[in-house]
């Protein structure tokens, strides 16, 4: 953290707004008072008293066939949450936003429906009558029993807050869109078994009108054909057709990866390295394959038998029918995935948005301290992707990483906002196309490049139209049509249908010699459709159509990132991941000029990506992940992903579980495993769990903290001893109570290395000098027992390089301090009260320590000599001055920023992957003992 | 008296880093130095480890033998026009010699045809020759030819080797020194003779330590704290001192029995030596013996609280010892500048001691503060980090320290002033290499 949010809450109005928010003004009329109380001194950040509802919610609702739009759900499903709010007013209100994108039914040229790969459209409207403003979502999903085979949905994130709407406007379409992604991408499966289940229907009723309409010409030798036998044959014929039309559909869905692969937000699978294992595979006996995909060949003997069923030539209209859910349309599995992604958007956007500026912009700050950010922060926290807004809050901060970031962009489609774009939507994908793209492609891109930019001045003038124009209650007040609609529309003519799925495919079907009838599988996934329909649920492959949910920082995560060897190939993945989302409004107020720059591998990249034969992704390679990953979901039962029981959980409203108390836990080694292992009979998630727990637990820990500064007087000596790197042992006999300190000195622990706090919890057996080198803060057991002996024995023996805290006689043992930085950092007359605040301040001076660390440790002639000749006492004498002089430290602080600088320094000469031995540092002074 | 103790506060001490090693299963008993960086470590694991001093990186680990290691000798051999080639050489109760190739890591030849475990291993450069002991003395040369050997000696076989000038070997044998000569035997380039030359039936006890002070004196320690100094060159005894844990004057008084002392309170466990004294670990004191002035100039009666195992001179008029306690302590010698040189009376030179110990604790402190050399030993500093008896260390000059322990560990100690300046210095020549290095003078 490198700042209070209340400082920043304070000054974002003037400082921040100008640059960096442009959102057009309401009209008076339209506007709703932010803080009605304000007179009377009230919080501003209490919720506006115009709202019905008692805090922000997303809302799904459909816009049903059969009965308008209707609400489906609400996120947190809390009844309390929505209050008075009228869900089925506000369903209308959101449904009927102009997305006519979405409203396609038989183009009416065609002899039979296209599938049109409809872009999610996104809109803000506001409601002044609700007091409401939401952040609307519009999707559509297919269903064969749907007219037009669509069904259209919307998400809505409702907040009281239009600000907030306004000003994470990016970063919700960019979590919206992954949630909706996910749920196409379930639909899209669902929809193809869908499809195929009927074609074997269409094709067991083809043969048995044929073999009827045979007999009856057998029967009848007459050579006049009977009335029947006319029916019959018109009747076969329409089955045909029908037939034909449905393989055409299930074509379109399946060439709808392809597609989407093109897009670099999609990470192609390696097709070669795809393509050897499947030689592999077929090449073998099933049975001997690679231990490391049981699944996938057991899966293989287990064929689903579905028994076709007759189709009545004419079906009933479906109006009397019931309509599919939501959890039917997108397969279980997937749609809990999806309420994991927005149960992880409703956590992260709640609360007001000046914490979550805050928290952006701080977040990205601590981005570029790339050198010394290891040492105090949330080794999670790193790890993230950064949030979109970054780039958007530190504009002015670093442009230099900025451009340094953008010119690492390889083929990123830029992300176009424009009304106009609206059409290109809509418009049907020839998918015939195939080779002739390759040399076309490039201009065409950069082309579409210049003409984003223009399409981004519009944006601006769009804005302002749009709220504008509203007459009514209801204003779209800004719109997005995120993906690429733009660069698609102009390139969807080279848009390669990749030497078509066939060949890699044929491989795989080859050795599924099980399947011996024409229709083929789903090629997203062959082995998909093969399994089970329980079995998906818990296979963590099945969503390994977009490999990029793996590195969401979103609830899509399914191989929890324990092993940083799997990291590293994701890295790049990740990396250009986080570019994609450059939203144009970066480039609003500075003309990036990477913007306008051709990009030069723009033309090659694509060009490799389409040599090889592209397969469909495999499912034994997420099963490696998972493997890699440790996580254990993958066998069968073990990973407890059964639907049902994941459904439980939203209907049981579990949140409760995951407050497992986390309060203790700090070093993330333990603390991952322990979120792993608590919820992996729950969701595959632990990422975002983590997150939500980082964010308790370091409340907890600031509380703690504040509590131990307060109670006891010798608080100082103890910091100073874990800032400068010498242990600290926590001794008592009740657990609970040692692990509470440990966890409130946690904070003040300087990390050694990217990976764990130095910090234990919990010993109950002697000490070592190894426990030393590895942990900075341990708790120890005292008990009466001869073990308890030795443990002291080995206490005192090591006392040199310890610090004692005895928590039951309040006594600590150490050195002394007379330092100033301490003082500041653990005030026990502080007025801070929150433990969250307190959290920040200790942050925000610890981040003060670290910048003069990295000063002191980076200044050449603090460390080196300037000319050969120079003795080294003048160096070591200029040395002393810039910690005295310069940086102002006095007495003990001094040691604190050696140390520091010495982490530092170990940090960045160690070599990557070389884990590099740990060493011990220590002094020979003087303990002393304090006593309350 | 009580062991001296050296409080938190310790200036001279430069080991304020440490790095602990971690790789054998057993006990560590051997550190040998293989060059200016390199060192290897074994014990009772049969595992040898080379270890890089300045960074604590394992460089090799070498597997071969079956039982604890009991000898270890380093062998560089420079043949001339070759490179030099770093070879070590390892005995091991399995009754093997293995000759290990240190820049590769590999074995480079394999000697199992002793009858008896080889106890101590002795390298004859200037011959080009190398010597062990067991129960046998056997000259092999550097390709590993079995070159002559004497004939059963003991079966307790030879406990030290060390080398003496004209081609002469001095080996403890029990009670006797005997001395080897080696000779060239008349027919064959490269054949040797080994003669036995002369026994010395001096001690009482069996010797403990034999250790070579300069050309023409080598040292000998026994388990009863006899310490005899030879002539290296007609093997006569020069002198000899005994009752290291008596320094009363006064042999006459109170003369007990002193069996109440266990041998191993008196037994010379290590001896070593600079030009001018010999320092003894006997028990659990340190002695240092002058030898021109034939006397005991320093001591410190308990250094530790059990016995030493191992003492090394530095350069810098410091001693270092280790012990069973776990502990490595720093010792200066010192001059009494205070009291001035007051003759020390020499009448403690028995040849056998049944000399007078455990008078009250206080009368024998007074006593030796009246008799207090003009030296004293200060300690400086101590080192504590095992948690079981210190075997042995090895000192890198300013690379550190390397102690190794019966708790299986190797602590590397390292000056931390001079590793945080080399870490800076590898820092800017990191970023040097980056290109990130802007020097603005």
């Amino acid at each position: 953290m490198i700042s209070a949010p209340d400082v920043v809450a304070f000054t974002r109005e003037e400082e921040l707004e100008d640059d960096l928010y442009r959102e057009p003004p309401l009209p008076e009329e339209y506007s709703v008072p932010l803080f009605p109380f304000a007179g009377q001194g009230a919080n501003p950040w209490a919720k506006v008293a115009g709202s019905k509802f008692t805090r922000d919610f997303i809302l799904i609702s459909e816009f049903s066939e059969q009965v308008g739009p209707q609400p489906l759900l609400t996120i947190p499903d809390d009844a309390k949450v929505s209050g008075t709010f009228d869900l089925n007013y506000f369903s209308l209100r959101i449904m009927s936003v102009d997305y006519q994108a979405s409203f396609v039914g038989h183009p009416p040229g065609s002899a039979y429906p296209k599938l049109n790969f409809v872009e999610d459209s996104k809109v803000v409207l506001g409601d002044s009558k609700e007091g409401a403003f939401a952040y609307v979502h519009h999707l559509t999903l297919y269903d064969l029993e749907a007219r037009g085979f669509v069904r259209p949905f919307c998400m809505a994130y409702i907040s009281a807050d239009e600000h907030k709407i306004m000003q994470q406007f990016q970063e919700l379409s960019a979590e919206f869109s992954k949630a909706s992604e996910c749920l196409k991408t379930g639909n899209r499966k669902a929809f193809a078994n869908e499809l195929e289940k009927k074609l074997k229907d269409l094709d067991y009723t083809r043969t048995v009108l044929h073999n009827e309409t045979e007999q009856q010409k057998k029967a009848n030798d007459k050579g006049y054909y009977t009335t029947q036998a006319i029916e019959k044959a018109n009747e076969l014929a329409s089955v045909e057709k029908s037939i034909i039309e449905h393989q055409d559909l299930l074509r379109q869905i399946r060439s709808y990866p392809y597609r989407k692969l093109k897009e670099s937000e999609f990470h192609p699978y390696e097709p070669e390295c795809a393509l050897d294992r499947a030689d592999v595979g077929s090449d073998q006996d099933p049975t001997a394959s690679d231990p490391t995909e049981p699944d996938e060949t057991h899966l293989y003997t287990h064929m689903p038998s579905y028994t076709p069923k007759l189709i009545k030539a004419k079906s009933a209209k479906c109006f009397d029918k019931k309509l599919k859910t939501l959890k039917e349309l997108c397969d279980v599995y997937f749609f809990t995935q999806t309420l994991d992604q927005l149960h992880h958007i409703e956590r992260t956007f709640r609360g007001d948005v000046c914490y979550l500026l805050t928290e952006q912009i701080s977040r990205a700050l601590l981005k570029q301290q790339s050198v010394t950010n290891f040492l105090f922060e949330d080794v999670s926290l790193l790890d993230e992707k950064p949030p979109e807004k970054q780039y958007r809050g530190c504009q002015g901060l670093g442009q230099d990483a900025i451009d340094e970031k953008c010119s690492e962009e390889s083929l990123a489609p830029k992300v176009v906002i424009s009304l106009g774009s609206y059409k290109s939507s809509v418009e049907c994908v020839p998918i015939k196309m195939e080779q002739e793209m390759e040399d076309s492609e490039e201009p065409k891109m950069s082309e579409s490049m210049v003409s984003e930019h223009q399409e981004n001045l519009d944006y601006l003038d769009a804005d302002i139209k749009g709220s504008i124009s509203s007459g009514e209650s209801i204003e779209v007040l800004g719109t997005e049509k995120s993906g690429s609609g733009l660069t698609k529309s102009e390139s969807q003519a080279s848009l390669p249908v990749i030497p078509s799925p066939q060949a890699g495919r044929t491989k795989v079907g080859s050795r599924r010699t099980v399947s011996e009838d024409s229709i083929e599988v789903l090629s997203t996934c062959p082995s998909e459709s093969l399994i089970p329909e329980d079995f998906k649920a818990s296979y963590p492959s099945a969503i390994n159509e977009e490999p990029y949910m793996d590195d969401d920082e979103g609830g899509l995560r399914f191989t929890p990132r324990l092993n940083p060897g799997v990291d590293d190939g994701q890295d790049d993945v990740s990396k250009q991941e986080s570019l994609v989302q450059v939203d144009a409004a970066c480039c609003i107020g500075k003309e990036s000029p990477n913007f306008l720059e051709p990009l030069p591998e723009l033309g090659q990249k694509p060009c490799e990506e389409d040599g090889g034969v592209r397969i469909p992704p495999q499912p034994y390679r997420l099963a490696e992940q998972g493997l890699r990953g440790g996580f254990p979901s993958h066998d069968g039962l073990s990973g407890g992903l059964l639907p049902y029981e994941l459904d439980s959980r939203y209907l049981t409203g579990s949140r409760e579980v995951s407050k497992s108390s986390l309060d203790e836990c700090s070093d993330s080694t333990s603390y991952i495993s322990s979120a792993a292992s608590t919820c992996s009979d729950r969701t595959p998630s632990p990422a975002h769990l983590a997150c939500a727990a980082g964010d308790r637990h370091r409340k907890r820990a600031g509380q703690n903290a504040l509590r131990f500064i307060r109670q006891y007087p010798f608080a100082h000596p103890a910091i100073y001893s874990l800032l400068s790197g010498r242990t600290l042992v926590v001794l008592g006999e009740d657990e609970a109570m040692v692990k509470k300190l440990v966890t409130a000195l946690s904070i003040f622990v300087p990390n050694c290395g990217v990976y764990a706090k130095p910090v234990k919890h919990w010993v109950t057996s002697p000490l070592h000098l190894v426990d030393f080198q590895k942990w900075k803060l341990i708790g120890l057991q005292r008990t009466v027992s001869p073990a308890g002996v030795n443990v002291l024995h080995a206490l005192s023996r090591y006392s040199r390089y310890l610090s004692i805290l005895d928590a039951d006689s309040k006594t600590l043992r150490c050195p002394l301090y007379k330092g100033t930085v301490v003082a500041r950092l653990a005030d026990h007359r502080t007025q801070i009260k929150r433990g969250s605040t307190y959290y920040m301040h200790v942050q925000s001076i610890l981040t003060q320590l670290c910048s003069k660390a990295f000063l002191f440790t980076f200044c050449h002639h603090l460390h080196l000599p300037i000319s050969e000749r120079e003795p080294e006492e003048s160096v070591v004498n200029r040395r002393i001055n810039f910690l005295k002089l310069q940086l102002g430290l006095a007495n003990e602080d001094i040691k604190i920023v050696q140390y520091l600088a010495e982490l530092l320094k170990l940090h960045y000469i160690q070599e990557p992957g070389q884990g590099g031995n740990p060493l011990l540092r220590f002094d020979y002074v003087p303990s002393f003992l304090y006593k309350i | 008296s009580s062991v001296q103790t050296i409080g938190e506060e310790q200036i001279q001490n430069p080991y304020t880093e440490l790095l602990v090693l971690k790789g054998h299963q057993d006990i560590v008993r051997f550190l040998v130095q293989i060059d200016d960086f390199r060192f290897a470590s074994a014990g009772d694991d049969g595992i040898i480890f080379l270890w890089n001093a300045q960074t604590g990186e394992k460089l090799y680990e070498l597997h071969g033998h079956t039982h604890k290691i009991t000898a270890i000798a380093p062998f560089s051999s420079s043949d001339g026009t070759e490179e030099k080639t770093d070879l070590i050489i390892t005995a091991s109760a399995d009754r093997t010699v293995i000759v290990w190739d240190c820049a590769s890591g590999r074995q480079v030849q394999k000697v199992s045809c002793f009858h008896s475990t080889v106890k101590c291993l002795t390298v004859l450069q200037r011959l080009n020759v190398w010597l062990s002991g067991g129960s046998d003395l056997c000259v092999w040369n550097r390709k590993l030819d079995l070159l002559c050997k004497t004939s059963h000696l003991t079966d307790a076989g030879i406990s030290a080797l060390v080398e003496l000038p004209k081609n002469c070997v001095a080996a403890a044998v029990g009670k006797e020194l005997i001395i080897f000569r080696l000779s060239a035997s008349n027919n064959g380039s490269e054949g040797w003779n080994v003669l036995e030359v002369k026994r010395l039936v001096d001690h009482q006890d069996n010797i403990s330590s034999l250790v070579n002070v300069n050309d023409l004196t080598f040292v000998t320690g026994s388990h009863i704290g006899e310490l005899i100094v030879w002539d290296a060159l007609d093997w006569t005894k020069q002198a000899s001192e005994c009752n290291f844990w008596d320094s009363s004057v006064h042999p006459d008084i109170q003369p007990e029995i002193k069996l109440s002392q266990s041998p191993n309170e008196t037994s010379v466990q290590h001896l070593t030596s600079d030009e001018e004294c010999v320092f003894a670990a006997v028990g659990k004191g340190i002695y240092v013996y002058n030898l021109q002035m034939k006397r005991v100039i320093a001591c410190q009666r308990t250094a530790h609280d059990s016995s030493v195992l191992h003492i090394e001179k530095l350069p810098n008029r410091q001693l270092i010892s280790c012990s069973e306690d776990g502990s490595v302590r720093i010792w200066e010698l010192r001059e009494k500048q205070q009291l001035p040189a007051e003759p020390v009376p020499t009448g403690f030179f028995n040849m056998w001691g049944f000399g007078r110990a455990n008078k009250q604790a206080n009368q024998a402190a007074k006593k030796m503060q009246e008799n207090t050399p003009m030296y004293f030993l200060e300690l400086v500093g101590d080192l504590i980090g095992h948690s079981s008896a210190v075997q042995m260390f090895l000192y890198f000059g300013e690379l550190g320290l390397a102690t190794c322990s019966a708790d299986h560990l190797i602590i590397l100690w390292k000056d931390g002033e001079r590793e945080s300046s080399l870490r800076s210095l590898a820092l800017f020549k990191k970023l040097a290499q980056n290109g990130d290095l802007q020097l603005k003078l």
